[in-house]
């Protein structure tokens, strides 16, 4: 049982999908549990997955018993492994806390909301997983279609053409992904990353590798939201239902990012990428372009929702710039932020989940005197916010200091000076809304004690809020752990050649 | 002479793929209609479905169905001759793929449809704005 | 050197973090929620005082709480500079603490729950930066500072706290994050550690302008020690109530400025390096226009609190000049005048608010002939004042002394003359408070004003009382610097 644990990981919650909604036609009331059995397995297994790579290494699962190149295998090492935990943490604690919104909300789509939930996770799961290039590509899609689906449940004004903006789109960037792939296969006859990584070398020069490796970046970028490919991210996650922002917002992105540096380390090696590519100077500055513009447009944004997706699309350009950088502190230090971004976005999601509750909309101004009627989820909302803008001891810090260290080795100064203009910028959004939650002007002219007594505490409930609570404390945890994860990131990093 | 054969007549299955992915493109963006661009998009999947399988075509092969001898036992087979069944079977889950992308693509045109009355871009984003 | 090992510094920290749930669970009940800050602020003190005597044998107190960064630990060291500035953040705390509860309650503030609960943090946060081992430790502490001060600042949440709020963050968020962090992150990538040494960790291999260019970043950074032209934000923080301002704007956010840049010159770069390449004269110079410039605002201020702020900006600035001197009677002078001038600003800060509360007054122009009304707050004033100005009988004098003795021994005679302008200035806007406060008619505004409430009282004279005593015996105080400055240039006062 313990051998199949890289299976069962995607097979579990795929059958608990279908499951739930075969039951939604017969009895609703179960979805749910049957829906927090499917992602409480694959957590549980994730967990045990990590200890087992802790302890062995690198963990080799081959599907069906067919050995690679012949057969698909799901590879295994750390930074795969905490990705994964990161990816059913989110996903379970997303559904926990969520849980009260989707039964109310949903109420009569239960069953498909939670299918679609579970398959979003399995597309997930099998993506951080493989090891093979095209099994990587149907379960990009798993996770899209699903992703679409999902996210047009949301505003019916709205949702739906942000929905299709974002098939277009995101089918592009499939696509020319299955190209990239395809130009591969035609010139190694591989499919199977490690074994593509051994027969590659002798092909550096060819044209036929840089063409592939320029498509499968330019799909995995589009799918990211990297400047100024990220058109369809605001709309998209602005639109969607606020269950199913928190899920998708911090991990799809994220996990895209995760493919580049899978296929800048393993399956092109990073001296193919750094050397024969002479590109990746320019790459540094895109990153920084996104990072600017990522921050102006969010300063430019009333309403809340849309202001951080704008902060998403600054945080995949730290993550695509650390990468780029080409030594192992960046790479490993872009690779921490692939985990703290998930648990930073999902937490400050989730708040804005919470406090959309209290509020009659989202802009800044329906914000005021919040801090007054549901301090704790303001709390936590300001903890993320902290993590975001990168004070210590949140998690957000430690990731900045490992770029930040990374791009002065690396020489590349513009890189410092956009992240610390971002993180200025950062705090002016924050603080925006902070103050507008602190200050309470009473809009009559009473003395301002009087203003208060108006508001009565009115917090959220349990629910949504223990899973709140617990998310911003892991992320001071994460902070403080953050030298246990460099530690075993940069291990794969630095033997994949980096330095 | 020698120029164009190499390039363009012995390759023309790139040629293809590319011309139809540029079509295919070209409707996405520059068409109006949400169903023309949604059928733009299939001819953009389907161009590079038509190119993978065009990558395992070789000259003279055949289907690459293996046939047992009648009576048990199995005979080694030549490579050579068959077509490489890979990028077909690659194909057709892509197909799939494209498939449920354009089953959930119409369904979102037909929420559109039903609350906007219109497919038309421009007419769309005016009443979005509007509303 | 021999190092212990023992919680105890991570206690004193923690000290005040433990009785926030209860202060907030006590939220209804002021007498009990008092009782926990004050619980909180004596059993801080008493975990410092405790390690007095093993750090006075010459011995320092190490705890190491975590491995954050692989070779950057969560690290807390107590040493006698660290100990002296915790000391006298401790001490002052208690008597805040009586003071906020009289002024508080005298004005009928609101919020005081979360008023108590974040000066808790705060002092919190300025016993971390006091005993930080390395510069990481340092920076969170800082940062948290920053954070927790700002529900402080902007305690009235009208229109002008949340502009001043602004400027707060603005000024000290954004030095911290944008010069001191690349600053400290270029100094790790060059030395390879982060932990203060005596002699500095930067060494000599680094080129002199890259050596200048983190100084200069540095000093900015640490923009709570209101080195101009970042020294805006503190007028800006007068809207805070007036304990906040004492203890935090005079003694405990300031300091932790100073003190940041003392452990820069003393622990980062090192005396001798510094000397070496005569690297501090940009920092004497901007130091030398902070006093005079700060003092020339001062003169021209009405607001006594904002009269007292940039008399603050010009007294942090003598700390600095004396540590950048780098001579040991400038080391001794900048290291002492931590106390004295914590001691006399406080007490002045004191006096505005007990004046606040009797009379409802914030200007001095309103404030005639106040002394025969509140005869016990303003002499405690002009005590505190000599004390500021450097005159005997009061112990601000013994700083003026080693500063002026200082600028001697490091052959800068213009920082002298600086230094006696700077005290006929500070004559200059203190003594007409003083002067009209006695020997004005009063003003019919202020007639029949009665004493401030005892709780208020209490704390201004026991305050005054120690500047004065603190000239007759500094022997605590030279103790400990003694031993500081054995440490960093090898010889002793």
């Amino acid at each position: 049982m313990t051998g199949n644990y890289p299976a069962l990981l995607v097979t579990v919650p795929l059958l608990a999908a279908f499951v739930i909604y075969g039951c939604s036609w017969l009895h609703k009331r179960s979805c749910l549990f049957m829906a927090l059995l499917g992602l409480t397995i694959p957590f549980a297994i994730s967990v045990a997955l990590l200890k087992k790579v802790l302890i062995n290494g690198h963990i080799s699962y081959h599907l069906g018993g067919w050995d690679p190149p012949w057969g698909i295998a799901y590879e295994l090492d750390p930074i795969n492994a905490i990705v994964l935990v990161a990816v059913t943490t989110v996903a379970l604690v997303n559904l926990i806390a969520t849980s009260k919104e989707i039964e109310t909300r949903f109420s009569d789509r239960r069953g498909a909301f939670y299918a679609l939930y579970l398959l979003f996770v399995v597309g997930l799961l099998g993506i951080v997983a493989t090891g093979d290039l095209f099994n990587l590509y149907v379960l990009l899609e798993i996770a899209s279609i699903t992703g679409y689906s999902l996210i047009a449940m949301g505003d019916p004004a709205r949702a739906p053409l942000s929905s299709l903006n974002y098939v277009f789109m995101g089918t592009i960037g499939a696509c020319f992904y299955l190209l990239g792939v395809g130009y591969i296969y035609i010139m190694t006859g591989s499919l199977n990353m490690a074994d593509v990584h051994v027969l590659l070398p002798p092909l550096y020069h060819s044209s036929a590798i840089v063409v592939a490796f320029i498509f499968c970046l330019v799909g995995v970028m589009i799918k990211m939201g990297f400047f100024p490919l990220h058109s369809w991210l605001p709309n998209a996650y602005t639109y969607a239902p606020s269950p199913a922002t928190s899920l998708i917002a911090p991990l799809m992105t994220k996990v895209m990012a995760y493919v580049m540096i899978r296929l800048m380390i393993s399956v092109f090696s990073p001296k193919f990428v750094f050397s024969s590519i002479a590109a990746s100077n320019a790459v540094v500055w895109l990153a920084c372009l996104a990072i600017v513009m990522g921050a102006l447009m969010a300063l430019a944004q009333r309403d809340v929702r849309r202001m951080l997706t704008y902060i998403i699309v600054s945080e995949i350009g730290y993550i695509v710039g650390g990468a780029w950088i080409g030594n192992a502190t960046a790479m490993s230090g872009a690779v921490l932020h692939i985990i703290n971004d998930v648990l930073m976005t999902f937490c400050v999601f989730l708040s804005l989940g919470a406090i959309a509750r209290s509020t009659k909309g989202y802009q800044i101004e329906n914000f005021s005197g919040l801090f007054k009627k549901i301090p704790v989820t303001m709390a936590t909302f300001v903890v993320s916010g902290l993590s975001i803008i990168g004070i210590p001891p949140t998690c957000g810090f430690f990731s900045k200091w490992y770029l930040i260290l990374g791009a002065i080795e690396g020489g590349h100064y513009g890189f410092i000076v956009v992240l610390l203009l971002s993180s200025l910028i950062n705090i002016i959004l924050f603080f925006r809304i902070f103050e507008e939650a602190f200050f309470v002007y009473p809009k009559t002219n009473a003395v301002h004690t009087e203003g208060e007594a108006s508001i009565a505490i009115a917090e959220t409930p349990f629910v949504t809020l223990i899973p709140l609570v617990l998310t911003a404390i892991l992320l001071i945890f994460t902070g403080i752990y953050s030298g246990s994860l460099i530690a075993l990131i940069i291990k794969p990093v630095v033997s994949a050649g980096l330095l | 002479m020698d120029f164009l054969l190499t390039h363009l007549v012995a390759k023309y299955n790139f040629w293809l793929y590319i011309i139809l992915m540029m079509i295919g493109l070209y409707a996405m963006i520059a068409k109006n209609n949400l169903i023309k661009k949604l059928v733009g998009m299939n001819i953009f999947q389907t161009a590079i479905i038509l190119f993978y399988v065009s990558i395992g075509s070789k000259r003279g092969g055949t289907i690459p169905i293996v046939e047992h001898i009648a009576g048990g036992g199995e005979h080694a087979i030549n490579p050579t001759r068959y077509v490489n069944p890979l990028p077909h079977v690659l194909m057709l889950t892509a197909i799939v793929v494209s498939v449920s992308t354009f089953g959930v693509a119409l369904a979102l045109a037909i929420k559109i449809y039903q609350r906007y009355k219109t497919l038309e871009e421009d007419e769309l984003l005016t009443r979005i704005r509007e509303s | 050197m021999e190092t212990i090992h023992s919680i105890r510094p991570l206690l004193a920290i923690l000290a005040s973090l433990f009785a926030i749930p209860f202060i907030v669970g006590f939220s209804r009940r002021p007498a009990m929620r008092e009782f926990w800050t004050f619980a909180a602020a004596g059993s801080k003190f008493l975990i410092i005082v405790s390690m007095l005597p093993l750090v006075l044998t010459g011995r320092r107190v190490t705890c190491t709480i975590f491995e954050i960064i692989p070779g950057v630990p969560l690290q807390l060291t107590v040493d006698t500079l660290g100990l002296l500035f915790a000391l006298v953040s401790s001490s002052l705390w208690i008597l805040t603490s009586i003071y906020s509860v009289g002024y508080m309650r005298g004005l009928g503030e609101h919020s005081q729950t979360r008023y108590f609960c974040f000066f808790a943090v705060a002092l919190s946060a300025t016993i971390g930066v006091a005993f930080s081992a390395n510069l990481l430790t340092l920076y969170i502490f800082y940062e948290i500072l920053s954070l927790a001060t700002y529900p402080l600042v902007t305690h009235h949440q009208d229109e002008e706290a949340r502009s001043s709020g602004r400027r707060y963050l603005a000024y000290i968020l954004g030095s911290s994050i944008g010069l001191f962090l690349p600053a400290m992150l270029i100094s790790y990538h060059l030395a390879g550690t982060l932990t203060f040494s005596a002699s500095g960790f930067l060494g000599a291999s680094i080129s002199r302008k890259v050596l200048m260019i983190l100084l200069i970043m540095f000093i900015f950074g640490a923009a709570k020690a209101a080195v101009m032209p970042l020294h805006a934000w503190l007028p800006a923080a007068m809207v805070a109530p007036t304990p906040v301002s004492a203890l935090l704007h005079a003694v405990a956010v300031v300091k932790v400025g100073v003190f940041v840049i003392i452990r820069i010159i003393t622990g980062v770069f090192g005396v001798n390096l510094l000397k070496s390449l005569s690297l501090t004269t940009p920092v004497i110079v901007l130091a030398c226009i902070t006093i005079l410039c700060g003092s020339l605002i001062a003169l021209s201020q009405d607001n006594l609190k904002r009269l007292l702020a940039y008399s603050t900006i010009s007294q942090l600035s003598y700390i600095v000049l004396g540590v950048s001197l780098l001579s040991q009677r400038g080391l001794t002078g900048a290291f002492i005048h931590i106390p004295m001038h914590a001691f006399g600003k406080i007490t002045l800060f004191f006096c505005a608010g007990a004046i606040f509360v009797a009379t409802g007054k914030k200007n001095i122009s309103e404030m005639k002939g106040l002394g025969r009304q509140m005869p016990i707050t303003m002499a405690a004033f002009f005590i505190a004042s000599l004390s500021i100005i450097g005159l005997p009988p009061c112990g601000g004098f013994l700083s003026k002394w080693n500063l002026v003795l200082g600028s001697i021994e490091a052959h800068r005679p213009l920082v002298l003359v600086v230094l006696l302008v700077s005290s006929l200035l500070n004559a200059g806007y203190f003594m007409p408070v003083v002067y009209k406060a006695f020997f004005f008619k009063t003003e019919s505004a202020v007639a029949g004003v009665k004493e401030a409430p005892l709780c208020c009282l209490i704390p201004l004279c026991l305050t005054a009382i120690f500047s004065i005593i603190f000239l007759f015996y500094p022997q605590p105080f030279y103790e400990l610097i003694s031993h500081a400055l054995k440490c960093i240039i090898g010889a002793g006062v």
